[in-house]
């Protein structure tokens, strides 16, 4: 790629990539925890978006503090995805249909919420956790970092994080065992929600605008970057760290194609194909095991 | 001494009745074989005990408490441990961590419980159970689903031995064993007897049931049609109670 343009390998370009990739970095890490409980999050996209615009309401229209925008983002993003695990495991909905159903639903209340314009006029404080530099780091980069150190920890060596991989590996030994599958999985959405809900504070913050479309198609690129980072499509095997450089490859796909000036579209068409070739390759390394 | 007691306890999964008025009782130390044709309601009744099912009416009671409704996870910690058919082992993690499955040993930072799992003890701790029970793996940190057949049953042993319990319940513990890892199960049965504990072996081998019961039930569509002593029956005259000829 650096025989193709100049700009690849440099430090600020490297920054660039990272900041590019944060926010569909923290929705990728919440489908982690998802999918390698076996289940599916596909709202995390439009969660984000309605959390960016619950945030953004709450600063201009209800003319609260930049911190209540931040507690509104993400409180957003936790209850949407609490209700996608109360439907999973109290109705028994499978989770692609709940959470499919939960796209079209955050997205339409997102719409509702602005009458499907963008907000505008957020105040400098909230301004400054998409846009701030300290120490010449871009502050999404930061919280992503610290998002995903934290969720590392949870998920490697915690309890919550081994019974999650059990979930997926064999849920009915995961009952037999005493494990209280559905409070599991619930926390498992309402996480996943959450870290939506953050992404979409970022983005907000970043483009200075509660946008309803915002995190449009993002599921996709959150379940590649899951999936190419080693988590088990079918549950019971995940890891952070793969997933951070799941997302880092998909913002350097982004990014060497933008520099090539590749047109949007193609990159769209990428994204898509490097999913299915990554399921593909982890169907064939499983038959050959 | 009555360990676990059980009074009129009755299933139903919709309008079949699965478990039907089935009263009994173990002792202290003793092995109790239960057998039974397909569908005659085993497996559902050890799922009972251990809290999996509820059942519709009746009680189980554990040294005279009664266990009918608590969880799964507080059953265990009373002492009923239970060794699937299929061993419900997690296939794709480690060794130390299926043992530990659902009750992994935490430790503070600082005097914090933030719910780190205390890995280094768990895998000591599940060396030496392996090694206790006479079992040869290759190593605790090995994925469970790489094991053999006979290796697996023994992680799902040791899981079940690890909180000292007063009653082990076995579903077909050697139905996929190699002849040779037969007789080693049939032999932790009998130390677990000798050690005091009490056993619910269920198994299509009558065999097996002869070798180290005590007294065999037997189950026919949801009902206790027999009782015995093993020293007071014969493999054939359970046979006939198990298809229905007597």
């Amino acid at each position: 790629m650096s025989l193709l343009s100049p700009y690849f390998l440099s430090i600020s370009n490297f920054l660039n990539i990272l900041l590019a990739t944060s926010v569909i970095g923290i929705c990728a890490i919440g489908s982690t925890f998802v999918i390698s409980s076996a289940g599916l999050d596909l709202s995390v996209g439009s969660v984000m978006g309605l959390a960016g615009v619950a945030g953004a309401v709450v600063m201009t229209q209800f003319e609260l503090n930049w911190v209540f925008g931040i507690l509104a983002c993400i409180i957003a993003g936790g209850v949407a995805g609490f209700f996608n695990g109360l439907l999973v495991t109290r109705a028994q909905i499978p989770a692609f249909i709940v959470t499919l159903g939960m796209l079209g639903v955050a997205r339409g209340a997102a719409l509702l919420l602005c009458d499907g314009k963008p907000i505008y006029g957020l105040s400098n404080g909230f301004l400054f956790l998409g846009q701030g530099r300290p120490f010449g780091i871009p502050f999404p980069v930061i919280i992503f970092i610290v998002v995903a150190l934290v969720t590392h920890y949870i998920l490697s060596y915690t309890k919550f994080g081994k019974h999650t991989l059990v979930i997926g590996d064999n849920q009915i030994a995961a009952v037999a065992m005493g494990i209280n599958i559905n409070r599991h999985k619930v926390q498992l959405y309402a996480l996943s929600g959450g870290l939506a809900g953050l992404a979409g504070m970022i983005f907000t913050s970043r483009v200075n605008a509660g946008d309803p479309t915002a995190g449009l198609n993002y599921e996709l690129t959150a379940i590649t970057a899951a999936i190419i980072g080693g988590t088990n499509l079918f549950g019971g095997k995940g890891s952070i760290i793969g997933t951070f450089i799941g997302a880092l490859i998909m913002g350097v796909l982004q990014n060497g194609l933008n520099l090539l000036a590749v047109q949007s579209y193609y990159q769209r068409m990428a994204i898509g194909a490097v999913l299915i070739l990554a399921v593909w390759f982890d169907q064939i390394n499983r038959k050959n095991s | 001494m009555e360990l676990l007691e059980i009074k009129e306890l009755s299933k139903n999964f919709g309008n079949i009745k699965v478990i039907d008025k089935v009263s009994l009782t173990v002792e202290k130390g003793s092995v109790v074989g239960l057998v039974g044709d397909n569908g005659a309601g085993k497996s559902t009744l050890m799922k009972i005990i251990t809290g999996i099912h509820k059942p519709c009416s009746g009680s189980v009671l554990l040294e005279g408490q009664n266990i009918t409704s608590i969880t799964t996870s507080k059953i265990r910690l009373l002492g009923i441990e239970m060794i699937y058919q299929d061993l419900a082992l997690a296939r794709q993690q480690d060794i130390s961590s299926n043992i530990f499955l659902g009750r992994e040993p935490v430790k503070k930072i600082f005097g914090i419980n933030l719910g780190l799992v205390d890995k280094k003890k768990m895998d000591e701790d599940s060396i030496k159970i392996i090694k206790d029970l006479g079992a040869n793996v290759p190593s605790v940190k090995y994925q469970a689903g790489l094991l053999s057949g006979g290796q697996q049953q023994t992680i799902a042993i040791a899981r079940a031995l690890t909180f000292s319990p007063k009653l082990v319940i076995m579903d077909e513990p050697t139905a996929a064993l190699a002849v040779k890892e037969v007789q080693h199960v049939l032999d932790l049965i009998l130390k677990l007897k000798s050690d005091g504990i009490s056993v619910i072996l269920i198994s299509h081998r009558l065999n097996d049931i002869f070798d180290v019961s005590d007294r065999i039930i037997v189950l026919r569509q949801g009902q206790i049609v027999a009782e015995k002593i093993k020293t007071e029956t014969s493999m054939n005259q359970i046979v006939s109670y198990i298809v229905g000829a007597e």
